[in-house]
C-alpha cells in the first residue's frame, strides 16, 4: 500500500493524543514483531478502565480497519467493551464487531445478549439500534435470534424500530435464505404499516426477498401511491421502481390502441395526443365497436402522485419518476419528463453520463418528447469527452428535416473541436444523419468530401469510413469522390481508412476504370508495409480487378497474392489460397470459378447506421442493466402489459368497523396529527396503547407549530388542484369513518357529475366533454370507495377546462335551479353518468337521502378522533339578500342587483361568485352588455360575466361574475357598459361573502382553533334578545351574516362554525357559546385580524338585531 | 448456501464470499476512497469484506480514460460492478453487486462528499484521513445494509457532532467524543431535515439568489444557446419550528424549478409561493431555470482576433472584453480561459489590466482580467510562437469567461415578501443587512471560436415579516 507512509505523515502531524505512536506504525509496518507490540498496547488500553484511554484505543483500531489493514487479533479485548457506558466507545466497538464479527464467529457470540437486553430497551432509538448491529453481525448462529427479534421490532410501536425491523429482513435473508417464508409474512405484515417512515425500507426489504410476489402489494398499492410523496428520497425510488413492475402487471397498456388509431386516418386527425379523447369520443358516438381503453383509476392515481417528484432535488427520483412514465403513461402524457430530465444535465458530470444514456433510449422512441430542448444538448468545449459522445448521440436521433439544418451547422462547429475522439465521434454521427434523413444525404456527403482534405489524419480517416458507407447507397453518381479518395491512398496511413478506400475502389472499379489497377500497382509495390486489414482489402481489391479488368491487372494480382501467400498471418494466407482457387480459372476449380464474379461482385446492401441505444427500452430505464446494455445481476424483467386487465378490486381496502376503534388510548394517539404526510399520526395496527411520551411531544410539538398556514393552505391546494384532493384527503380521514363519508361525498359527487354532464350538452368541445366525463367517472369510483368529494371540488374540476361560453352559462343555469330540484337532477346525473362511462364494476348505492347536515351531524357523533382535512362544503344557507348595483333611476331604466350566490365560482376557486340580476326596465332592447374595463386595486381579479347580446324590454336576466376581492372588503370597481352608455358600479363585499365553508370534525377544530390563538382570537360578549335564543335561529343568523359551515359540536350551548377565505384559504373558526339566561359570548379564531374583527361585528349584529 | 458463506469468510475468501451469497446482496456494498495518484486511502464495508484487488478494474479504466472527467461512471467487472464518481481529487468507488439505478448510487456519493464537504470544510483527502472516525462514524450511519439511512445533514449533526478547533481541543483534554450523547429524534420526526429544540437569540435568515447565465456564442457574437440557471442558497437561524412563506413578484418567470424536500409542492403548484418549514442552517432551497426568452443580454461581449500565419511558426492573438449594458453594475471577477491549440510552443502578451498566465503543458491561457471600467476596456495582445514546423492550426479556439456581477438578478427575479408562522417571537430587527456570496463562479460557456461564459450574480434579500 502505497498509501500508508504519506499517510502516516501526515496523520503523525496532527498533533492529538496517542497519534504520535499510531503516526510512526505504518514506516514498521514490515516488521511483524512492532506490529504485535502495538496491538498489545492496545489491549491494554482497551482493558484499562479509563473511558479516554478505551476511545483512543478503538480510534486508532478503527483509523486501521479504514486503511484496509487487518485488526482482527484484537477482537477478544474489543468485544468485552461492548457494554461501555461511553456512547463513541460503544460505537466503535459496533462498527468493529459488525467487520469482524463473521471471522470470528464464536467470540462474537459474547456480544449478543447485550444486544438483546437493548432490544427491550424502553428507549425506541435504543431498541433500534440494538436491532441494527445485532442483524449485521453475520454470524449464522444467531440466525433464530435475529429471526425473533425482528417480528418483535415489526410490531414494535415506534416508527422507528418498524423501519429498522425492515432493513434487518434483507440481512437476515442473506445470512439464511431458508428463512425466506417466515421473513415474507413479516414483510406482509410491515407492507401494511401506515407510516411514511416504514413504506420506503419495507419495499426495499420486499425487492430484496421476493420481488415476485407481487400479490402482497395489491392492498397496499393505493396506501403507496398516497404515501409516496412523503416517504424519504431514497425509499421514493425504490418504491416507484417497484410500483412500475407491478403495474406493468396490473394495467392494460394505455397505448394500446395506438396502431389501431393511426390506421384510421378520421381518428387519427383529432391530433395523436388526445388518445384518451379519442377513446372516449368514440365510445360515446358508437358505443364501442371494439372494446376502448379505459385507464383504471389506479394507474391514473400512480402517475398523478408520481408527477410531483419530478421536481425532487434528488436527481435518482427524477430518474425513477422518468422511467415510470416512460413505461407506463399515455404517449401523449410522457413528454412531461423531458424538463426535468433537461435539468438534471445541469448536474455533476456522473449524473449526466446516465441521463443522457436514457435520454438517448427515449428520443429513439419518443422523438417528439425532447424537441423543444434540442438546445439543451448542444455541446460545451468544457464538456468531458464520453458525455460529448453521448449528447452527440441524443442530437443525432433528434434530427429531422426540419431541424437538420441547425444541427448539422452545429456539427460543423464540433469538427473543428480539438477533441479527435469527439471529432471522430461528430463524423459518424453526419453519417447517419445523411442515411436517415435522405434530404439532406448530398449536402452531408459534400462536407464529408471536404473534410477528406483536413490536415488531421484522424479526421480524415473516419470520413473515408462514413463516406464508405454513404457511397454504397448510391455509387453511380459519385465517381468523382471515389477518384478522389483513390488518391488519398498516397498520404492516408490510418489502416480502417486505407481499407475502406481499398474496398470502395474494389467495390466500384467499373465506375473508375482508369484509376483502379494504377491504385493496385501502389499497394503491391507497399504490400509487406501494410496493416493486416489493409492487406486483406488489398487481396479483395486484386481478386474484383482480375474479375472485371484481367487484362490490366492480372499479373499485378499474380504478385499480390503471391506476396500473401508468404505473409505472417495465417488469415492472409489462406484468404490468398482461397481467391487464387476462386478467380483463377484451373482444371481443379470447377463450378465455383463460374460463379467467381456473382460471388465477388454481389450487389451488397448497404449498411444501416442506427443508434446503439435502439431497443435499449427493453430494459427498465434508469436501471443498471439498461446502462451496461446487459442483464444485470438480479435485474428483474420489465413485464410486458397483460392482453387482459387483472381483476382491479384486488386492490379494494376493507374498511375496518368504526365502531372497534373506542379506547382512549387510541384515539389520543391518533390526535398526533400529519405534518406533511397525512399517514404519519395513523398508527399502524401493531401501535399499542402505551405511546412514547417522547415522540408524543415531538410530533405535537412539530404539527402546533406547523401554524395554521400550513393547514389551511394545503386545505385550499386541495381545492385547487381537484384530483389530489380525494387522495390526499384520504389519508386524513380514519377509515373507520368511511362509512359515513362515503354517503356525503357521494351526493356531491354526483352534482359534480352532473354539472359536468349539463355544460357538456351545452358544449361542443369534445375535449371539454371527454375531460369532464374522465372526471366525473373518477369521482364516482373515488366515492364508491370512500374517498372525501366536495361540491367544490367538482367544480374546480369543471372549471379547469371551462372557459367556451355555453359552458359558462350552463353553470349559470344550474346555479339558479333552486335548491329543491337538486333531488331529481341528481337522479338524471347519475344516470347520465352511466351513459357516459362504463358502469363502473360495483353498483353505486344511491344514497342521497341523507342531508348535508345529517351527515354533518352525524361526523361529530363518531368516537373517533378524525385528522380529516377540512373539506369544503356547499353552502348550508342560500344568501337571499341582495344589494343594488345600480339603481333604476341612476341606471336610466336599467336596474341591476346582485347577491351573493355563495357559490363556488366555477373558473377559479378563490373569486366570490356573484350572482347580477339586471333587468331591462325600458322600453328598447339593451344591447351588448357587459362589463367594461375593471380597474381593480392591486391585487384584486374580476372575471366578467360573458356579455348578453340582447335584453328585451321588460326582461331580466341573471349572470354571475366571478371577483376575488384579496380577502378584503375594498370594492371592486368596474363599468357596466350597454351598446350606448356606460355606468360606473362598484360592489363591496361584506366580509362574511369572503369565506367559504369548510367541513371539519369538533377535534379538528379545536385543533385548529388552538393553533390561532392569542392575536388571531378575538372575544366579545354580547346579550342575545328574546327571539333569537332558538337554535334554529342562531344557526340562521350566524351563517346568513357569513358564509360559514357548521362544525358538529357536543355541547348543547356551543355552536361552531368553520369557514375559509376564498383567496387566501385562511381558516376562520367562530364559536358562540351561549352562557346563563341572554348572555354569550361570541370567539373567532383568524390568522386574518381584520377579517375577524369585522365579522365579529356583523354577526353581533344579525344576532342581536 | 448460508454456512458456506459464513465458513469462506472464516478463511478470509471475502471476495468470493461475497460473490457467493450475491443473489440477495443489494444497493451498495463497499466503498473506497481512491486519490488522484491511485492510493486506496479509505475503505468501508457494510458487508462482508470485498478485496481492494476489485479497485484494478477501477484503476485499468482510469489509464484507459487518460483524463480524469473521462472514467465511465460505472464499470461492469466479472463479479462486480463498480461506481464512481469523482470529486474534489478524490474517486469515491463504490462496490455492487446487483441491479441497483446507478443514479441512485451516484446521488448517494455525491452526497457523502457533500457531507463530508459540511463536517470539513473541504472534501479533501488530508481532511478525510485527519477525521477518519468520524468519517466512518458518518458512512456506519449514514448507510445500513448498503441502504441510505440517514443523510440529512441536521439529523447527522445531531448525531456526530462536526469538528471544530475547540472541541478537538477539549476533546483532546477531557477525553470527551464527537458522538452526541443525545439521541437524534431527528429521525422519528415527520420533518427530518430539521432538528429540535432549535434556538437563536438573533433569528435571522438569509436568502442568497445566485443566477449564472450558460450561453454559447459563436463567432459572430450571436448567441447560440443561452439559458440563465439560478438557486436560491438560505442560511436560516430562527428557533422553534418557525414555517416561512417566500413569495415572488414574478414567480411564472421560473421555467423548471427543483425543490429541497421541505417545499410543499402543492401550494407551489397552486399560489406560486414557496412554503416551508426550514431546515437549520446552511442549505439549498430551490433550483431553478428561466429559458433564454427572458434573457435581456448577456452582460459583456468580446472582440477577438486571433490568427496565424502560414508558413511562419507565429500567429497574432488580440482579445479585448467589454461590458454590455447591465443595469449600472461592474462587471468584476473576470477570467478568461483559453485552451491553445496543441501547436502553440508560448505566448508574448501584454495585458493593459490583470495578469495573464500561458501554461506550455497543458496549453491553457489563463487571465485574470478582475473588474472591467467601461471607461478602459482590458485588451490583451501580443504574438503567439507556434513550435517551427508544425502546420498552421487550423482550429480557432474557443474562449471561456467567467464573471461575476453582485446585486443583480440577471433573469429579473424579484422576491415580494417573506412571512413566517408557527412562532411568535419578533426576528431580529438586525436581519436587513446584505451578505456577500460565496464567489465561485462555475459555469463557463464556450463555443465555436469565441465564448463568454457568464456568471451573474446574487441579490441578497433581507426581509422577514413575522405574521
Amino acid at each position: 500500500m502505497a498509501a500508508s507512509p504519506a499517510y502516516g505523515e501526515e496523520k503523525g502531524g496532527s498533533s492529538s493524543l496517542g497519534e504520535p505512536e499510531y503516526g510512526h506504525d505504518p514506516a514498521s509496518g514490515g516488521i511483524f514483531s512492532s506490529d504485535y507490540k502495538r496491538h498489545d498496547d492496545l489491549k491494554e488500553m482497551l482493558d484499562s478502565n479509563k473511558d479516554s484511554l478505551k476511545l483512543e484505543a478503538m480510534k486508532r483500531i478503527v483509523a486501521m480497519i479504514a486503511r484496509g489493514k487487518n485488526a482482527s487479533d484484537l477482537f477478544p479485548a474489543v468485544v468485552k467493551n461492548v457494554a461501555c457506558k461511553n456512547i463513541e466507545v460503544k460505537k466503535l466497538v459496533y462498527v468493529y464487531l459488525v467487520r469482524y464479527a463473521e471471522e470470528q464467529q464464536d467470540l462474537a457470540l459474547l456480544s449478543i445478549s447485550t444486544f438483546q437486553r437493548g432490544l427491550k430497551d424502553p428507549n425506541q432509538l435504543i431498541r433500534a439500534s440494538a436491532l441494527r448491529v445485532l442483524s449485521s453481525i453475520r454470524v449464522p448462529i444467531i440466525v433464530p435470534i435475529m429471526m425473533l427479534a425482528i417480528k418483535e421490532a415489526a410490531s414494535d410501536m415506534s416508527p422507528y424500530v418498524r423501519k429498522t425491523a425492515a432493513h434487518a429482513i434483507p440481512k437476515l435473508y442473506s445470512l439464511d435464505s431458508d428463512q425466506k417464508d417466515q421473513l415474507i409474512e413479516v414483510i406482509e405484515k410491515l407492507l401494511a404499516d401506515k407510516t411514511t417512515l416504514v413504506a420506503g425500507s419495507v419495499v426495499m426489504a420486499f425487492e430484496e426477498v421476493c420481488p415476485e410476489r407481487i400479490d402482497l402489494i395489491h392492498k397496499n398499492y393505493r396506501k403507496l401511491c398516497n404515501l409516496l410523496i412523503d416517504v424519504e428520497e431514497w425509499g421514493q425510488v425504490v418504491i416507484i421502481n417497484m410500483l412500475t413492475r407491478y403495474a406493468r402487471t396490473q394495467f392494460l397498456s394505455p397505448n394500446q390502441n395506438e396502431s389501431l388509431l393511426e390506421e384510421n386516418t378520421e381518428k387519427a386527425f383529432y391530433g395523436s395526443e388526445e388518445e384518451d379523447t379519442k377513446d372516449a369520443k368514440a365510445e360515446a358516438a358508437s358505443m364501442a365497436k371494439r372494446k376502448p381503453y379505459v385507464m383504471d383509476p389506479d394507474h391514473r392515481l400512480l402517475l398523478r402522485n408520481t408527477k410531483p417528484l419530478l421536481q425532487s432535488r434528488n436527481a435518482a427520483v427524477v430518474m425513477a419518476v422518468a422511467q415510470l412514465y416512460f413505461h407506463l403513461a399515455p404517449k401523449a402524457e410522457v413528454g412531461v419528463i423531458a424538463k426535468a430530465l433537461v435539468r438534471l444535465l445541469r448536474s455533476h458530470s456522473e449524473v449526466q453520463y446516465v441521463v443522457l444514456q436514457n435520454v438517448a433510449t427515449m428520443s429513439i422512441k419518443r422523438r417528439g418528447m425532447f424537441e423543444p430542448y434540442l438546445k439543451s444538448f448542444y455541446i460545451r468545449s468544457t464538456d468531458p469527452t464520453q458525455i460529448k459522445i453521448l449528447k452527440l448521440e441524443v442530437l443525432t436521433n433528434l434530427a429531422n428535416e426540419t431541424n437538420i439544418s441547425t444541427i448539422l451547422r452545429e456539427f460543423q462547429t464540433y469538427i473543428r473541436s480539438m477533441d479527435k475522439d469527439f471529432v471522430a465521434a461528430t463524423i459518424q454521427a453526419i453519417g447517419r444523419c445523411a442515411t436517415n434523413i435522405g434530404k439532406v444525404r448530398d449536402t452531408c456527403l459534400n462536407g464529408l468530401v471536404q473534410l477528406l482534405s483536413n490536415r488531421d489524419e484522424l479526421v480524415v480517416a473516419e470520413s473515408v469510413v462514413v463516406i464508405k458507407k454513404l457511397l454504397q447507397m448510391q455509387p453511380a453518381q459519385h465517381s468523382e469522390i471515389i477518384k478522389h479518395m483513390a488518391k488519398l491512398t498516397d498520404n492516408i496511413q490510418v489502416p480502417m481508412a486505407r481499407a475502406s478506400i481499398l474496398w470502395l475502389i474494389g467495390e466500384y472499379c467499373e465506375h473508375v476504370p482508369k484509376i483502379a489497377p494504377d491504385v493496385l500497382r501502389k499497394m503491391a509495390k507497399s504490400f509487406t508495409n501494410e496493416e493486416d486489414i489493409v492487406k486483406l482489402q488489398v487481396i479483395n481489391l486484386a481478386a474484383k480487378l482480375y474479375l472485371t479488368n484481367s487484362k490490366q491487372s492480372k499479373l499485378l494480382t499474380q504478385y499480390v497474392l503471391n506476396l500473401a501467400k508468404y505473409d505472417q498471418n495465417y488469415d492472409i494466407r489462406d484468404r490468398a489460397r482461397f481467391i487464387r482457387q476462386l478467380i483463377v480459372p484451373t482444371e481443379k476449380s470447377g463450378a465455383l470459378n463460374k460463379y467467381a464474379k456473382k460471388l465477388f461482385l454481389a450487389q451488397k446492401p448497404a449498411p444501416i447506421l442506427e443508434s446503439s441505444f435502439k431497443d435499449r427500452d427493453h430494459f427498465q430505464l434508469g436501471s443498471l442493466s439498461h446502462l451496461l446494455n446487459a442483464k444485470a445481476v438480479g435485474y428483474q424483467e420489465l413485464p410486458d402489459w397483460p392482453d387482459e386487465a387483472p381483476d382491479p378490486s384486488v386492490r379494494n381496502v376493507e374498511v375496518p368497523e368504526w365502531t372497534k376503534c373506542t379506547s382512549r388510548e387510541k384515539r389520543k394517539e391518533k390526535v398526533e396529527k400529519p405534518f406533511y404526510s397525512d399517514s404519519e399520526g395513523e398508527s399502524g395496527p401493531t401501535e399499542s396503547a402505551d405511546s412514547e411520551p417522547e415522540s408524543g411531544s415531538e410530533e405535537n410539538g412539530s404539527s402546533s407549530s406547523s401554524g395554521s398556514s400550513s393547514s389551511g393552505t394545503e386545505e385550499e391546494d386541495e381545492e385547487e388542484e381537484e384530483e389530489d384532493s380525494g387522495e390526499q384527503s384520504e389519508d386524513k380521514e380514519e377509515e373507520e369513518e368511511e362509512e359515513e363519508e362515503e354517503k356525503r361525498p357521494k351526493r356531491k359527487d354526483k352534482e359534480g357529475s352532473h354539472k359536468a354532464v349539463l355544460r357538456t350538452a351545452g358544449s361542443p368541445s369534445e375535449e371539454e366533454e371527454e375531460e369532464g366525463a374522465k372526471k366525473s367517472k373518477k369521482k364516482a369510483l373515488q366515492g364508491r370507495k370512500g374517498r372525501a368529494e366536495t361540491s367544490s371540488e367538482a367544480s374546480t374540476s369543471e372549471s379547469s377546462s371551462s372557459g367556451s361560453d355555453s359552458g359558462s352559462e350552463a353553470e349559470a343555469k344550474q346555479r339558479k335551479a333552486p335548491p329543491s330540484s337538486k333531488a331529481s337532477s341528481k337522479e338524471i346525473s347519475l344516470l347520465d353518468l352511466d351513459d357516459f362511462t362504463p358502469p363502473p364494476p360495483q353498483p353505486i348505492p344511491s344514497s342521497s337521502i341523507i342531508s348535508t347536515s345529517l351527515v354533518t351531524d352525524l361526523e361529530g357523533l363518531t368516537l373517533t378522533d378524525t385528522s380529516l382535512t377540512p373539506t369544503l362544503l356547499s353552502p348550508a344557507f342560500s344568501a337571499v339578500k341582495t344589494y343594488e348595483l345600480l339603481h333604476r333611476m341612476a341606471g336610466e331604466g336599467l336596474a341591476v342587483e346582485y347577491c351573493f350566490s355563495r357559490r363556488p365560482f366555477p373558473s377559479d376557486p378563490h373569486m366570490v361568485a356573484v350572482q347580477i340580476q339586471i333587468s331591462n326596465n325600458t322600453d328598447t332592447e339593451v344591447k351588448n352588455l357587459r362589463v367594461n374595463e375593471p380597474k381593480p386595486l392591486s391585487g384584486m381579479r374580476i372575471q366578467e360575466f360573458p356579455e348578453i347580446e340582447h335584453l328585451a324590454p321588460g326582461d331580466t336576466a341573471t349572470v354571475v361574475m366571478g371577483i376575488d376581492f384579496c380577502d378584503s372588503t375594498q370594492a371592486a370597481n368596474f363599468q357596466l357598459c350597454t351598446h350606448t352608455r356606460q355606468f360606473y358600479v362598484s360592489i363591496q363585499p361584506p366580509v362574511g361573502e369572503l369565506m367559504a365553508p369548510v367541513f371539519m370534525s369538533e377535534n379538528e377544530f379545536k385543533k385548529e382553533q388552538g393553533k390561532l390563538m392569542g392575536m388571531s382570537e378575538i372575544t366579545e360578549k354580547l346579550t342575545l334578545p328574546e327571539k333569537c335564543r332558538s337554535d334554529h335561529t342562531i344557526v340562521q343568523q350566524v351563517t346568513s351574516a357569513a358564509n360559514v359551515g357548521r362544525v358538529p359540536c357536543g355541547a348543547s350551548n356551543e355552536y361552531r362554525f368553520a369557514a375559509k377565505t376564498v383567496t387566501s384559504g385562511s381558516l376562520v373558526l367562530i364559536t358562540l357559546e351561549r352562557r346563563e339566561g341572554s348572555s354569550a359570548q361570541l370567539t373567532i379564531n383568524s390568522e386574518k385580524m381584520v377579517i375577524g374583527t369585522m365579522l365579529v361585528k356583523d354577526i353581533i349584529q344579525a344576532l342581536t338585531q | 448456501m448460508r454456512r458456506r458463506c459464513g465458513d469462506r469468510a472464516g478463511t478470509g475468501l471475502s471476495g468470493q464470499t461475497a460473490q457467493a451469497c450475491s443473489r440477495d446482496e443489494k444497493m451498495i456494498h463497499s466503498l473506497f476512497l481512491i486519490n488522484c495518484s491511485g492510493d486506496i486511502f479509505l475503505e468501508k464495508h457494510w458487508k462482508s469484506v470485498v478485496s481492494q484487488s476489485v479497485c484494478d478494474y477501477f484503476f485499468e479504466a482510469q489509464e484507459k480514460a487518460i483524463d480524469v472527467e473521462n472514467v465511465p461512471p460505472v464499470i461492469s467487472t466479472p463479479h462486480h460492478y463498480l461506481i464512481s464518481i469523482y470529486r474534489d481529487k478524490i474517486f469515491f468507488v463504490s462496490v455492487i453487486q446487483t441491479e441497483v439505478p446507478p443514479l441512485f448510487v451516484i446521488e448517494f456519493l455525491h452526497r457523502v462528499a457533500d457531507t463530508f464537504q459540511d463536517y470539513f470544510g473541504e472534501c479533501s483527502e488530508t481532511a478525510i484521513k485527519d477525521n477518519v472516525v468520524i468519517v466512518y462514524e458518518l458512512l456506519e450511519e449514514m448507510l445500513d445494509n448498503g441502504f441510505p439511512l440517514a443523510t440529512e445533514s441536521n439529523i447527522l449533526k445531531e448525531l456526530i457532532k462536526p469538528p471544530t478547533i475547540l472541541r478537538s481541543v477539549v476533546n483532546s483534554i477531557t477525553g470527551s467524543s464527537n458522538v452526541g450523547d443525545t439521541l437524534p429524534t431527528g429521525q422519528l420526526s415527520n420533518i427530518p431535515w430539521r432538528r429540535a429544540g432549535v434556538k437563536y437569540t438573533n433569528n435571522e435568515a438569509y436568502f442568497d439568489v445566485v443566477e449564472e447565465i450558460d450561453a454559447i456564442i459563436d463567432k459572430s457574437g450571436s448567441t447560440v444557446f443561452a439559458e440563465i440557471q439560478g438557486v436560491i442558497d438560505s442560511c436560516i437561524k430562527l428557533s422553534g419550528m418557525p414555517d416561512l412563506s417566500l413569495s415572488f413578484m414574478n414567480p411564472r418567470l421560473l421555467d423548471d424549478v427543483s425543490f429541497h424536500p421541505c417545499i410543499r409542492f402543492k401550494r407551489w403548484e397552486s399560489e406560486r409561493v414557496l412554503s416551508f418549514i426550514p431546515p437549520d442552517g446552511n442549505f439549498r432551497l430551490i433550483s431553478y431555470r428561466v429559458s433564454s426568452q427572458n434573457l435581456v443580454a448577456i452582460p459583456v461581449y468580446v472582440k477577438h482576433m486571433i490568427s496565424f500565419k502560414e508558413n511562419t511558426s507565429s500567429g497574432r492573438f488580440d482579445v479585448t472584453i467589454g461590458p454590455k449594458q447591465n443595469m449600472g453594475k461592474t462587471v468584476e471577477g473576470v477570467v478568461m480561459t483559453v485552451h491553445m491549440p496543441k501547436a502553440v510552443l508560448n505566448m508574448n502578451l501584454t495585458a493593459t489590466q490583470g495578469s495573464y498566465t500561458f501554461d506550455p503543458v497543458t496549453k491553457v491561457l489563463t487571465w485574470d482580467v478582475g473588474k472591467i471600467t467601461p471607461q478602459k476596456l482590458p485588451n490583451l495582445k501580443g504574438i503567439v510562437n507556434l513550435q517551427s514546423g508544425a502546420p498552421k492550426p487550423e482550429e480557432n479556439p474557443s474562449l471561456n469567461i467567467q464573471f461575476k456581477i453582485q446585486q443583480l438578478a440577471i433573469s429579473g427575479l424579484k422576491v415580494n415578501r417573506l412571512d413566517m408562522y408557527g412562532e411568535k417571537y419578533k426576528p431580529f430587527k438586525g436581519n436587513c443587512k446584505k451578505r456577500v456570496l460565496r464567489k465561485d463562479p462555475k459555469y463557463q460557456i464556450f463555443h465555436d471560436t469565441q465564448t463568454q461564459g457568464a456568471n451573474s450574480r446574487r441579490t441578497c434579500l433581507l426581509l422577514l415579516r413575522s405574521v
